[in-house]
């Protein structure tokens, strides 16, 4: 399902903590696209990604998502989307089962609708073995995907990740590629900052590499590979020299 | 590195820790600030003597040989600061059970865990002990300024109360593990400290009310029958009292055994120590199974926010033991009241300003946990609803839980006296209003577990809270007795609430 509007449109983002950590970036991302941001450590994605997901008020800039602004409608523009951390955020007392219903329930989900989904995530999540036990014994990895399985749980449009593989094994990984690739394929927008090169190469349909709070270069692999006349590197070998130009020129 | 070497260059890294720890705990955990913590550790140390005076100051030319009611009286405090003491040992031993911060890394280690955990729990009576001499140095202070030297001697007496209760409580804790197993102490072990530190004054408080009709604990202990009851001024039970009044012999006695009994516990259960923390470990990251999801199904979404609080509060049964104390002092006014329908006795007063004071300390502590102890703060902000909205729905847990708990006993409270219960209502309603209004004005992202901690976010939200509390008890209290002087201490306690309000951070 495509639509017209843009998932992400961005302009002049701006925000300073004692330093500029976004620099009046602009950044669009379509619907049903799968769009990696990758950059050095302090470049300014997480800022960036927590603004859109309305986590931090920016200093300056606006923020659209499927068209609706997320500054002065913050409430609808939060219904549409999902916001996962790398550091998993979840309740050690309820079961993983009962944490996808509290979500539902706060995105006003009918549970007609989330139980059967609730747990056909969590399944393909290959959490199934442990639905009804509490979360307060589970791994880091376990965790990342109970919270991942929470922001799908209310099918949002667009999809934010901010380094969702940090800390899974081989399996799990795959499994969270899977979904995000179904997700996709369904329709819907996933933003994901990764440091995994390799992740960002074979997902994305397009990648942006942000340094400074700036973004340097935006495309798909073969578009980056174009701009900078390299003509069959990978992404990592693009990804450093970007960063050293941006470094020298800084 | 021999064995001394390695005990002793444990133990500075125990007392180094524990040093920045309390440094941490005393500045908030803000560098520079350890001048303004410094001044402000002495002017309450200064302040404090004046309570001390009032308290205590009267009884400093107590002079050996004392009768039995006196020997009752000192005898009595002695054994509530040691079961306080013994309270804070059990805490602090399960922490070090439970906190799995660096016990990897010392049983990974080649040192011999023996050595290791006899430091762990010398340190645990160090603490102990360095705490309740800070807190009695302003009551030493005071008797050794009115009534000499010999007065010196209650600091021995408060090393023999820190030391043994140490020794009790690992004892207490390691013999939990053994009879009941690693999953249910810590949960017993935190219930045990709560009812030890508050037992003894309720105990005393439930005992006047059944024999004098009155609260104060005094009555029983100054009683002709409690002096017809115990043993002559020459039994051994005297000891302690008569080491706090500057009587060498039972001062080194008591000295000499409490560190004995230390020892005897450090040989016995410092092997068992490294056991039971690997126990404790492993059962940390089993898991529990919980019940079938129907708790979120319908209603909107601040109702899947309440209940999301209500499920957590239920399910945590160390927040429930942390709460227990507040509570455990509703059980005598709830006796007295009982008490008060057979006769109509003056003393039902009383009542009001306990329950006030419960109600403010703990609203305080669960605006806390819904407020600021939000686990996924960050779900909850990109949940589509408004950020007051969340907020309201978070009072609401509170008032409801504070409904729930105090309802009953006002409703009990109007069937004696319709005007106090009034009044007690009021009181209720506004000390959990001002206590959740400052958790509100203060409110920081934490995690729920760090709830013991919750005071270091904040001073002035601590403060202001408690004064909160007692300022609107003592109104309470007043306005059933002297209705002008209510009208005073409830303007001063609306500036304090007002104060504070101007005083917290701005949020844009």
């Amino acid at each position: 399902m495509k639509s017209e509007q843009p998932a992400l449109h961005v302009q002049g983002l701006t925000k300073r903590f004692d330093r500029p950590a976004v620099d009046a970036l602009d950044l669009t991302v379509h619907a049903g696209e799968f769009y990696a941001l990758v950059g050095p450590n302090g470049a300014g994605k997480t800022t960036t990604l927590r603004m859109v997901a309305g986590l931090l008020r920016p200093d300056a800039g606006s923020v659209a998502i499927f068209g609706v602004d997320a500054l002065r409608d913050p409430i609808a523009a939060k219904q549409i989307m999902a916001w996962v951390c790398d550091e998993p955020m979840i309740y050690d007392k309820l079961t993983p089962l009962e944490y996808l219903e509290f979500v539902a329930g706060l995105w006003g989900v009918d549970p007609r609708v989330s139980t059967p989904a609730a747990r056909d995530l969590l399944a393909s999540l290959g959490l199934e073995p442990h639905l009804n036990e509490r979360c307060e014994g589970f791994s880091k990895g376990m965790r990342q995907k109970v919270a991942l399985a929470g922001a799908l749980v209310h099918d949002p449009r667009l999809i934010i990740l901010d380094e969702p593989l940090t800390g899974l094994d081989a399996v799990s990984a795959r499994h969270v590629k899977g979904l995000l690739g179904e997700r996709v394929r369904a329709g819907d927008t996933v933003i994901m900052t990764t440091h995994i090169l390799e992740v960002a190469e074979r997902m994305a349909d397009r990648i942006g590499v942000i340094a400074a709070g700036r973004l340097v270069a935006e495309g798909t692999l073969a578009e980056l590979r174009a701009q900078n006349g390299h003509g069959n590197t990978s992404l990592e070998d693009l990804f450093i020299a970007l960063v050293d130009v941006e470094a020298e020129a800084a | 590195m021999s064995a001394a070497t390695t005990l002793s260059w444990f133990a500075r890294h125990e007392l180094k820790l524990a040093w920045r720890e309390w440094l941490a705990m005393m500045t908030g955990g803000r560098r520079g600030r350890k001048r303004a913590a410094a001044i402000g550790l002495v002017a309450f140390a200064a302040l404090m003597h004046l309570p001390a005076y009032a308290v205590i100051g009267r009884f400093a030319n107590l002079q050996p040989p004392l009768d039995k009611t006196s020997l009752i009286v000192l005898t009595s405090t002695i054994l509530l600061a040691w079961a306080l003491m013994l309270s804070q040992a059990i805490e602090s031993v399960t922490r070090v059970f439970y906190a799995r911060a660096d016990l990897d890394l010392i049983m990974s280690s080649p040192a011999k865990l023996t050595n290791i955990f006899s430091v762990r729990i010398a340190a645990i009576a160090v603490m102990v002990t360095g705490m309740a001499l800070l807190f009695s140095t302003p009551f030493v202070d005071v008797l050794v300024l009115n009534g000499g030297a010999r007065w010196l001697a209650g600091f021995g007496v408060v090393v023999v109360i820190g030391s043994s209760a140490a020794a009790f409580a690992i004892a207490i804790t390691i013999l939990l593990f053994r009879l009941i197993g690693p999953a249910r102490t810590r949960l017993i072990a935190q219930i045990l400290a709560a009812i030890i530190g508050a037992g003894f004054v309720i105990a005393l408080q439930i005992a006047a009310i059944l024999s004098y009709g009155t609260l104060s604990r005094f009555a029983v202990l100054t009683s002709d029958a409690a002096a017809a009851f115990v043993p002559d001024a020459d039994s051994l039970i005297w000891w302690p009292a008569r080491a706090a009044l500057g009587d060498i012999q039972p001062l080194l006695f008591l000295l000499s055994a409490s560190l004995v009994l230390l020892g005897c516990v450090m040989a016995i259960f410092s092997p068992r120590f490294a056991d039971t923390a690997i126990v404790a470990s492993a059962q940390a990251i089993t898991s529990r199974r919980g019940s079938r999801a129907l708790a979120f199904r319908g209603g909107s979404r601040q109702q899947a926010l309440r209940r999301k609080e209500f499920l957590l509060l239920k399910r945590d049964p160390w927040l429930i033991s942390q709460t227990l104390m507040q509570l455990l002092y509703l059980v005598p006014p709830a006796l007295l009241l009982w008490r008060s329908f057979s006769d109509s006795s003056a003393a039902i007063v009383l009542i009001t300003p306990v329950v006030v004071m419960a109600a403010g300390q703990l609203s305080g502590g669960l605006a806390w946990l819904t407020i600021s102890g939000e686990d996924a703060a960050d779900l909850v902000a990109t949940a589509p609803l408004s950020p007051s909205a969340v907020l309201r729905a978070k009072i609401e847990v509170v008032l409801i839980v504070i409904g729930a708990i105090f309802a009953p006993l006002i409703v009990a409270l109007a069937l004696a006296s319709p005007l106090q219960a009034a009044v007690t209502a009021c009181g209720v309603t506004i000390g959990a209003a001002s206590a959740t209004a400052i958790q509100l004005w203060f409110r920081v992202q934490a995690r729920r577990s760090q709830f013991r901690r919750r005071q270091t976010s904040s001073r002035l939200a601590t403060f202001a809270e408690a004064f909160s509390s007692i300022g609107w008890a003592a109104t309470s209290a007043l306005a059933l007795s002297l209705p002008a002087g209510a009208a005073v201490s409830g303007l001063i306690t609306a500036a304090i609430v007002a104060a504070t309000w101007k005083l917290s951070p701005r949020r844009g």
